[in-house]
């Protein structure tokens, strides 16, 4: 991972809590290893199975669990962690069948050398698609859903009526099965026992890595993601092809199970709904949830095919479904985490984090009143409404500066499009010598500028502390997420937040939640922090601490920019203002100076006071 | 890759007539899918399962000896009832789009389950009076069963559009859809508007079905097959209007049609499904 960008000198040096930090590390190491090597334990007592010598049908049902392990789970990857629901699952699973199928039928390859193709071929077939796909702005959930199986339905039809399948399907009935195992059963349960315990080493892995991290912050707010500096667009990419390769290899295994392959068979809706039916049940949000679904779902469907009531398993799976998603919305796994919680919530206190450092002295008066950022005729047109027509502003280390302005005068868009939330039409943005107009939003975070919304963006379904650690792991470059928690209660007690840690944003007031906000932007211990209307329907005693607060990230090192209409706090806080009309400047300098101007007055109140002015 | 070849010009009529009428069923069958997630942001997978139940009770009253568009007169209003029904636990349940594709997809696994216990896993072809005639005009043979889903699915789209555009419980609906909360404000029924459109919806499929049961053989699995085809006309077209899905599923149907009379059949799903694809990667706020 990228290392913290080189930070002032003024800045606390971030070596300093180091020490503790590692020692908490190797305190923590195996309590952390926990999890994995849970997973190879297990997997090293199931590999004894094929010895006890169970009959063969047994082995297939087991064999046929974990293969819907490794598919739901590597469905997850992308699909759950994300939100990005795909169902074409189907297509990446079948390109892998094919691709083992063909190159054992044609080419004689031995299986087993087949399998990594397999999954190399699925891998491309789904960055490809993803690549094209995640460049399109606004595709939504439901939209992605259609798209991904429609590209199963397009490969099938391509391989049915060309010669890899030719229409008659692919026989494999010539090619051996090695030996793994006593029986071919066995080495097929051996296969898959193996590429599901990699799913799920990977699975867990990403869950619990700063890629992970990301993956969840995409799922809650994935503009806000961007704006924190979550490289959104590649995450995404490599949660698909993590997942995508991983169904290959399935497939590539399921194709010599299966020992003849048919289009009309393997490119189904019948894959894609089977993979969200077990992740939705088992939870989409937890790396084991899908796994507890594909135990779960086939051994119900083994239990009435059994005793011969195959329709009613149908129905059973689809009553399953309903009750599932009315009664457990996040899954049985998250269900049953919740009851143990509870059972354990008496001792909240000690799953804190220790902060990583006190709030941060005052910056050194000799960095003050450089050039940090210097925009040029950056413009914005929105279809021809020109919401900033070449502003040329600057703003100076260490100063507050206050953008001011009627409503639809340009302020906001100056905001967006200096983090780089919308593409500039025109202009530039020098930020300590860098250009950054044109840039994406999370390389706009990780240079060192970061931004609040107006209306809170919190992400929902995290803690407060893991709001703000995402913002210390992506804008500031901490590598893990323990560290980043550690360096996020730093800054939830600046803010006043630090009881509110492990609450979820809905349980904070408007007040506290732009205090949230505030703790975010500044989690990546910005040179810059742009403010948008954060007094904005607050009280006056909340506004008067707000304004302690504002005036306090400054003294901490950042330099700020702030969008604002309550005057009282503008001319208690700002050294200059910078006052916008029609997207144009109108005035600069410092507040008290300006709103007297005539021009300023007029753009505010209109002309009548102007001809008023005029007389006096 | 099999050749193409350059069929004859009636032949070619022929495919784009046929063309025609399989859109209009697809038009018809997505009318009902495209203004439940248009406007009631319920994508409903059921629509579908909902339809073959009713195509399989229009075979069972004709095995009976009930005309096949008589049996409407029953057929309606209890699709009617279960579709409101439906609708009614959806809103008690608060459930957003997504679960509600999930539901529905949960709900068609047990209609699917349903219609085999009942009727078998076997191919089943409703035969009346109507599946026999057809007629020639400008040497083309035109089926009646597929000319009845054509009148249907154009008059009922039609009849829609109109209410939706001139009726104060078509705008009402609409303002429903695009802000309910303001719409509420400003003293719309958004509850009672809802159930009567969700009601509306499933009676449209469940007339589709009458017509699939007119003109295709019928098996429970077969509720699948045509999932695909019909959202991509309702993207195509896009979400919560009314003539749209029928001006998409003709324009499928006949270009399916015609790449099955210029190449061979089993190219015809790639039509539609590269439409989809094209139209989503070029203009996704369509189906926003």
């Amino acid at each position: 991972m990228n290392g913290p960008p080189a930070a002032p000198a003024a800045l606390p040096p971030r070596g300093a809590p180091l020490v503790a930090r590692q020692s908490r590390f190797h305190g923590g190491r195996l309590q952390r290893l926990r999890i994995p090597l849970a997973i190879v334990a297990a997997a090293a007592a199931l590999a004894f199975v094929p010895a006890l010598g169970l009959p063969a049908f047994y082995d297939s049902l087991l064999y046929l669990i974990l293969h819907w392990i490794v598919l739901a789970t590597s469905w997850n990857i992308l699909s759950g962690y994300t939100g990005y629901f795909s169902f074409g699952h189907g297509a990446f699973f079948g390109a892998g069948i094919y691709t083992s199928a063909t190159l054992m039928s044609r080419w004689d390859w031995p299986f087993l050398w087949t399998l990594p193709v397999a999954a190399a071929v699925a891998c491309v077939l789904g960055v490809v698609v993803g690549a094209i796909v995640f460049r399109v702005k606004g595709i939504r959930g439901e939209v992605f859903a259609l798209l991904t199986l429609a590209v199963t339905f397009v490969l099938g039809t391509v391989i049915v009526n060309t010669p890899i399948d030719g229409g008659n399907g692919v026989s494999l009935a010539a090619v051996p099965i090695p030996k793994l195992a006593p029986t071919p059963s066995g080495t097929f349960y051996l296969l898959a026992l193996a590429a599901a315990t990699l799913t799920l080493l990977l699975a867990w892995g990403i869950a619990a890595s700063k890629l992970g991290a990301g993956l969840f912050a995409i799922h809650d707010d994935e503009d806000a993601a961007e704006v924190i500096g979550v490289p959104t667009y590649r995450y995404k990419l490599i949660a698909l092809a993590i997942s995508c390769a991983l169904a290959g290899a399935a497939g590539g295994i399921h194709a010599l199970f299966l020992n003849y392959v048919t289009v009309g068979e393997v490119f189904t809706i019948a894959v894609p709904l089977t993979v969200v039916l077990m992740s939705v049940l088992g939870g989409t949000r937890h790396w084991a949830g899908p796994a507890v679904g594909a135990v779960a779902i086939p051994l119900l469907l083994y239990s009435f095919t059994a005793a011969n009531y195959a329709v009613a398993g149908k129905a059973m799976i689809g009553v399953i479904l309903i009750a599932a998603i009315l009664f457990m919305p996040d899954g049985i796994l998250p269900r049953l985490q919740r009851l143990w919680q509870r059972r354990l919530a008496d001792a909240p206190a000690a799953a804190l984090p220790r902060a990583a450092l006190p709030a941060a002295p005052a910056q050194a008066a000799a960095e003050r009143g450089g050039v940090l950022l210097k925009a040029r005729g950056l413009a914005k047109s929105f279809r021809g409404v020109r919401a900033l027509a070449g502003a040329d502003v600057e703003v100076r280390r260490g100063e507050i500066l206050g953008l001011l302005g009627p409503n639809g005068s340009g302020k906001s868009t100056f905001i967006n499009v200096v983090s780089g939330h919308y593409l500039p039409s025109g202009g530039s943005v020098v930020f300590e010598g860098q250009e950054l107009a044109g840039r994406a939003a999370h390389r706009i975070a990780r240079a060192g500028i970061s931004r609040t919304y107006q209306i809170p963006r919190p992400f929902a379904q995290q803690t407060v502390l893991d709001n703000v650690a995402l913002a210390a792991m992506f804008g500031g470059g901490i590598a893990t997420p323990a560290a980043a928690r550690r360096e996020a209660m730093a800054w939830l007690a600046f803010a006043g937040l630090q009881d509110k840690a492990l609450q979820r944003p809905d349980a904070l007031n408007l007040h506290q939640r732009k205090f949230l906000e505030l703790a975010r932007a500044l989690a990546s211990r910005p040179r810059l922090v742009l403010l948008d209307e954060v007094l904005c329907g607050l009280t006056p005693s909340e506004i008067d601490d707000a304004v302690a607060l504002v005036r306090r990230i400054r003294d901490q090192g950042s330099t700020v920019v702030f969008v604002e209409h309550v005057m009282r706090a503008v001319m208690a806080l700002t050294d200059r203002v910078v006052v916008f009309d029609h997207g144009e400047l109108l005035a600069v300098g410092p507040a008290a100076e300006v709103m007297q101007r005539p021009e300023v007055m007029r753009a505010y109140l209109g002309q009548a006071v102007d001809a008023e002015a005029g007389r006096a | 890759m099999s050749g193409f070849t350059m069929p004859s010009a009636t032949l070619l009529a022929q495919s784009v007539l046929s063309g025609v009428f399989v859109g209009a069923l697809y038009g018809l069958l997505g009318l009902g899918l495209s203004l439940s997630w248009g406007l009631l942001r319920l994508i409903n997978l059921a629509h579908f399962a909902f339809a073959f139940l009713a195509a399989y009770l229009c075979y069972q009253m004709a095995q009976a000896g009930v005309d096949p568009l008589l049996s409407l007169g029953l057929i309606v209003p209890l699709f009617f009832a279960i579709g409101a029904g439906l609708h009614w636990g959806m809103m008690k349940f608060q459930i957003t789009p997504f679960n509600s594709l999930l539901i529905t997809f949960g709900l068609t696994g047990i209609v699917e389950a349903l219609i085999q216990t009942i009727w078998t896993a076997d191919f089943r072809k409703l035969e009346s009076s109507y599946g026999e005639e057809r007629f020639k005009l400008a040497g083309l043979y035109v089926p009646l069963p597929e000319l009845i889903t054509l009148g249907l699915a154009v008059s009922l789209s039609f009849a829609v559009w109109a209410v939706l555009r001139f009726t104060d419980m078509g705008k009402a609906l609409r303002a429903s859809a695009e802000d309910s909360a303001v719409a509420a404000a400003f003293g719309i029924n958004e509850r009672r508007n809802a159930l009567l459109l969700a009601g509306t919806c499933s009676a449209l499929a469940s007339i589709a079905g009458v017509c699939l049961a007119l003109g295709f053989t019928l098996a429970p699995s077969q509720i699948y097959a045509w999932i695909g085809v019909v959202f991509a006309a309702v993207m195509l077209g896009g979400l919560g209007r009314a003539l749209a899905p029928l001006v998409a599923g003709i324009v499928i149907g006949v270009s399916e049609a015609v790449t099955m009379a210029v190449t061979a059949p089993s190219w015809a799903p790639l039509v539609s499904f590269t439409l989809l694809i094209a139209i989503l990667l070029f203009r996704p706020g369509r189906a926003a």
